[in-house]
């Protein structure tokens, strides 16, 4: 036996009893070290939710879902931020999964692997990453200015369906990705066109994951603050919007509204109550998503 | 045999003469339904030129007031006072300052956090911790900075330092920094989780700790779609907005203190929209300017971790 494979430390993982006891004993401490670290974010979930709840709970009442908002903090309420989060959202899914789910389909049924097909691929995840602020710029620039459409719910709703778009096309082309080729290949075999094996058989197995990768895409933009408030949401309007042209504000604009205002009830009781108002939103198109995939999924089994 | 010929001896032939003819009305439509759903992909290279037009249109009428080489180099941002100024240097320097403390803290707790789920977490504790951290990252950022600003401030460090000011840039950076954890986390224990298990047995086969072969085998093997991660999350804080305009302030100013205020280019953005301000004025443009430049920044990123990623990746068979 060489001398040199004798000598620890010169071989990676070979060490005298002391040493390995070393060894062992620090990775032991690491591994503490390891939980400790993942229980940071569990242990700020904890707190800022606990912050939430502690400051909102007292502050939840009917009349802050009904009411609209007041300089008397007694009376304030966000109905007309929860109609606009409505009105604004709803309008955002009608535009965007359409639009999403074509391109996602075009982009994996349709389209040859090209070199320009790829650029578009880069180009779309690039599109994923831009800043949502940015988004509120272009529309401001083309929905506001451009069109002239001013600050109303339809410019507000676009901006956001430009922003949910790649989300939703990139979770629908996974979704389209994961139907079995072997289903394509059967229709194929009995005459179906491209279009009838995309409509009859991969968009019905996909669905499921389509449909649940547009609900997150949503949920996400009801917590967007800083798009429509680039396009134009009020942080004080006091009345339902009355179609796609009137103006508006949203959940989250009526949080931050409340945030910036000096007095204490506004800032530590009907912010926080808002907020949890809003959580309660996501949490619920959150179920809604799970639940829809887990039933639509046993459906197509079948 | 012709398809015809085979067509006839069938007793329902007529009926498949009939659907074989309609296929000439079949293939239009298909072309029809073709090109809409190319329409729809084409669309997204039309929001990218869309965001490039408008941000270069609005911010050249900005540099025709402001010259350009005043707006990239110039070291004041008064903007919305009386004959300001538009020196972009501190508000990118505020948006750097607070993506570079909210890393210090993202980092290496993400990248900790990785590591342990990936490689030392049981699949019971796993199936906790990883929706909590998934829960934290569907949060939206309004909350993140309603709670730097009335409860990182004032609750926490205030009472380290009293001489903290209400608006300041580490109450910012530290929401900063626990938004992004879990995407760093996140991403990182993909790459890590894609390191072949052959690779990890012959570390232990080899008489190495799981510490050993997670920090020292595992991590460099992950080490491009780790970097990818980290990039993804800086590009992520820059563009951060509403965390920022709410606890970090609207004073553009130089400072190294991170209690002081300073003011980020997306809380610029959102400071001068929160307020009224008239269209086609230096301070209406100077929004797309700032905006363009952000936009360069983020871009630059996200291409270098796509780019890191296809460059370093390690392949496995």
């Amino acid at each position: 036996m060489s001398a040199e494979a004798t000598q620890p430390g010169s071989v990676p993982f070979l060490s005298t009893s002391r040493q390995l006891r070393h060894r062992q004993i620090r990775g032991q401490v690491m591994r503490l070290l390891f939980l400790a670290a993942t229980s940071v974010g569990i242990l700020a979930l904890v707190v800022l939710l606990w912050t939430v709840l502690d400051r909102g709970v007292p502050w939840l009442s009917w009349h802050l879902i009904t009411n609209m908002p007041s300089r008397k903090p007694a009376e304030a309420g966000l109905n007309s931020a929860l109609w606009g989060t409505i009105w604004v959202i709803s309008l955002t899914a009608i535009i965007a999964f359409p639009i999403g789910v074509g391109a996602a389909i075009f982009l994996e049924e349709y389209a040859p692997k090209t070199r320009w097909t790829k650029a578009l691929q880069v180009n779309i995840s690039n599109l994923a990453g831009v800043p949502s602020v940015v988004y509120g710029l272009l529309g401001l620039g083309v929905f506001v200015q451009f069109m002239n459409l001013g600050r109303v719910v339809l410019a507000g709703a676009l901006t956001m369906a430009l922003l949910s778009l790649p989300v939703i096309i990139i979770s629908s082309q996974e979704a389209i990705r994961a139907v079995p080729l072997s289903l394509r290949q059967a229709a194929y075999g009995v005459g179906a066109t491209r279009w009838q094996v995309v409509r009859h058989h991969v968009l019905p197995a996909a669905f499921p994951g389509i449909l649940t990768g547009t609900i997150l895409a949503v949920s996400r933009a009801i917590g967007e603050t800083a798009p429509v408030l680039v396009v134009g949401a009020s942080a004080y309007i006091a009345h339902r919007p009355a179609g796609f042209l009137d103006g508006y504000t949203v959940l989250p604009m009526q949080i931050y509204g409340w945030t910036q205002r000096s007095q204490d009830e506004f800032k530590n009781g009907l912010a926080p109550a808002g907020i949890i108002v809003l959580l309660a939103v996501l949490l619920l198109m959150n179920s809604f998503a799970i639940i829809l995939r887990q039933r639509l999924s046993k459906r197509s089994q079948l | 045999m012709s398809v015809e010929a085979a067509v006839s001896s069938d007793p329902r032939s007529a009926e498949i003469a009939q659907a074989l003819r309609g296929s000439g009305r079949r293939h239009g439509s298909e072309r029809v339904i073709e090109i809409l759903l190319g329409a729809c992909a084409v669309l997204s290279v039309a929001t990218t030129i869309g965001i490039i037009i408008v941000l270069f249109e609005q911010a050249l009428q900005f540099f025709r007031t402001i010259p350009v080489s005043d707006f990239l180099f110039g070291t004041k941002w008064t903007a919305l006072f009386k004959d300001g100024e538009f020196g972009v240097i501190p508000l990118v320097a505020g948006t750097l300052y607070i993506a570079a403390l909210a890393m210090v803290i993202a980092i290496p707790l993400g990248l900790m956090a990785a590591i342990f789920l990936s490689e030392y977490a049981s699949p019971r504790l796993r199936s906790v911790l990883k929706p909590g951290l998934e829960l934290l990252a569907g949060i939206p950022t309004i909350v993140y900075g309603y709670f730097a600003l009335t409860f990182i401030t004032p609750n926490v460090l205030k009472s380290i330092s009293p001489a903290t000011a209400p608006y300041n840039v580490l109450a910012g950076a530290i929401a900063v920094g626990v938004m992004v954890l879990p995407m760093i986390a996140s991403l990182s224990e993909d790459a890590l989780r894609a390191v072949p298990r052959s690779l990890r047995e012959a570390a232990y086969g080899l008489g190495a700790t799981k510490l050993e072969v997670s920090t020292r085998v595992v991590t460099p093997a992950a080490l491009s779609g780790i970097v990818s991660a980290v990039i993804l999350a800086i590009s992520r804080a820059v563009g951060e907005t509403m965390i920022v305009a709410l606890a970090t302030g609207s004073k553009a100013q130089l400072t190294a203190d991170p209690r002081e205020p300073m003011q980020a280019m997306t809380g610029y953005i959102v400071q001068v929209l929160s307020g009224d301000v008239a269209r086609g004025s230096t301070v209406y443009y100077s929004l797309f300017a700032v905006g363009l430049l952000l936009f360069c920044m983020t871009l630059a990123m996200n291409i270098l971790s796509q780019w890191f990623v296809a460059r370093f990746r390690e392949e496995y068979q």
